[in-house]
């Protein structure tokens, strides 16, 4: 326990550190929701757009935290030697990522916070209900896309590749997802593809909650698809990921 | 007791035989030195014994540990120096090195080891504004944070200056005065002589010859006598130095001549080194 805490508070300082990584993985869902929130008016689906895009862009962080972060940051650190060099040391494995996972939970759910804050303020969103169903739902949706984090650095090669690889995954994924706004009006087969990825579940789970006020087991099968995903990301971390530089 | 000991020890990437079965032993204590030219086996040996690489045939045995199997007792117990590692480029000195003494049970204080290799004023500098031989100095300190028993040096100084080698070679030097038992690897002659007190030449995963710097000289060259006859360069080489010399003397003596530029050698280690890791494949 004290060498996990110890670990985590390292990871927190890290990623602060690095200014730049910490503007793109947490600032930017903020800055795209104002932008976005100031474009839309009116209501969708009967709620306010504004809330509605809120669901979207915590879905959008989310994925931005816990997958592009977790997959841009190891595969540096495994580029770099650092997580080798970790190897060599007593610190478990095991602590190590659950470390990391952590680390990007604490992030993504200060910006939650901030999300529902910035909704607050500027379009003035109703706070949620039910914050203890929500929390779960974070920590659920950290949980899925730490998963396909580790998987996807397990198959990225180099580190200039992976922020490119990143958001070529990212982006479009928020889009069918309906992160950028409501995906009714998209053609069929696009829909389709947005139909098995994780992020769309996450979002009608959080939509749910927070705008339907229902129980977080209310979407039984969501839940599967997004436990389908992380044992997914599971196997192929566990198959593929690697300790040393891939590029020698 | 030796701290390492490696029998018959076998390495092959593919079709490529790294390792053609090395033996040696390191006592507790002792500084040993893996010198080669590049290619030859030294990382492929050292991340064997670190735990990093499956070995293919042999017995390896440190601190008692299989490296292949040992978990968090035998890393608590070990230091490492990559070839190559950047350390976090965000964190100062003496964060990286409170980071990595979170890690052990009985790390060594921070500030010492900062004093030790030499960061004590730029403790609070970041990583990334430090030059190449200063992050590599760090990377000896995170390997040292943890006090271990052993420490494994893979090319500790290629691509250090003069100055900057003389340095490092000091901060080496301490180690053996702290009673650390230290395996480096080197492609410099000279460092092996300056530090290990024995040296193992590998060449295309074999070792060649073994033994304390000054041994190694011993016996394994022939002795060289140079002069110059009417103007002309002549090299004798003997193992009897002794005897050619007193012949060679006795006749110019009788004949009246000067044996000019008159010179006896013995082969430099770096002569012997050349000649074993030059040789012709057989
Ligand atoms: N991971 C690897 N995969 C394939 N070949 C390797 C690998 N590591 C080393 N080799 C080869 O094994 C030989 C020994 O390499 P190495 O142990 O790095 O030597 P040194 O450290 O003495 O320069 C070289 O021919 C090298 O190309
Ligand atoms: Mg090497």
């Amino acid at each position: 326990m004290r060498i996990f805490l110890h670990q985590l508070r390292f990871e927190q300082l890290l990623f602060w550190r690095s200014r730049e990584a910490a503007f793109f993985i947490f600032g930017f869902p903020l800055l795209l929701f104002v932008l976005l929130g100031s474009v839309y008016n009116g209501k969708i689906d009967g709620y306010p757009a504004s809330s509605v895009l809120l669901v979207g862009m915590i879905g959008y962080g989310a994925a931005n935290t816990a997958f592009a972060g977790t997959a841009i940051i190891l595969v540096n650190r495994r580029e770099y030697g650092i997580l080798k060099r970790i190897r060599s040391t007593p610190l478990p494995a095991w602590v190590y990522l659950a470390c990391t996972l952590v680390s990007s939970l604490l992030v993504f759910t200060l910006e939650t916070v901030l999300l529902f804050a910035v909704g607050r303020i500027f379009f003035s969103a109703q706070l949620p209900g039910h914050v203890a169903s929500l929390a779960v739902a974070v920590l659920i949706g950290t949980t899925v896309f730490a998963a396909i984090g580790l998987a996807v650095t397990a198959l990225i090669r180099s580190a200039e590749g992976s922020s490119a690889v990143v958001n070529f995954i990212l982006l479009p994924m928020a889009f069918l997802s309906g992160s950028f706004g409501p995906t009714r009006r998209y053609p069929t087969f696009l829909r389709a593809i947005g139909d098995v990825l994780p992020l769309k579940y996450f979002i009608e789970v959080v939509k749910g909650i927070y705008l339907g006020g229902h129980a977080l087991w209310s979407r039984p099968g969501a839940l599967g698809v997004m436990a389908a995903w992380t044992a997914g990301g599971i196997v192929v971390a566990r198959l593929r990921f690697g300790w040393e530089p891939r590029e020698r | 007791m030796s701290a390492i000991r490696v029998e018959d020890l076998r390495k092959r990437y593919g079709d490529d035989e790294a390792l053609r079965g090395i033996s040696f032993e390191i006592e507790e204590g002792e500084v040993f030195g893996l010198l080669g030219p590049n290619g030859a086996g030294k990382t492929t040996t050292v991340e064997i014994l670190e735990g990093y690489r499956k070995r293919d045939g042999g017995n390896v045995e440190v601190l008692g540990f299989d490296p292949q199997r040992a978990q968090r007792e035998f890393r608590e117990r070990i230091g490492v120096v990559l070839q190559s590692a950047e350390p976090w480029p965000n964190l100062t000195p003496h964060e990286t090195l409170s980071l990595f003494a979170g890690y052990y049970p009985r790390p060594r204080d921070v500030g010492e080891v900062l004093d030790l290799v030499g960061l004590a004023d730029k403790r609070n500098v970041r990583v990334k504004t430090l030059s190449g031989g200063q992050k590599r100095r760090l990377d000896l300190g995170v390997a040292l944070v943890g006090d271990p028993q052993l420490v494994f040096l893979d090319e500790p100084t290629t691509g250090f200056d003069p100055a900057a080698r003389r340095a490092a070679w000091g901060m080496i030097r301490s180690l053996r005065s702290l009673g650390k038992t230290v395996l480096l690897t080197t492609h410099y002659l000279d460092e092996a002589q300056q530090l290990a007190d024995r040296v193992a030449v590998l060449r295309e995963g074999q070792i060649v010859i073994m033994g304390a710097p000054s041994a190694l000289t011993g016996g394994s060259l022939d002795a060289e006598i140079r002069f110059r006859r009417n103007g002309e360069q002549v090299v004798l080489r003997t193992d009897e130095p002794t005897r050619v010399l007193h012949e060679l003397t006795a006749e110019a003596l009788a004949a009246g001549e000067e044996l000019e530029g008159l010179e006896v050698r013995r082969p430099t280690l770096e002569d012997v080194y050349l000649s074993l890791v030059q040789e012709e494949e057989p």
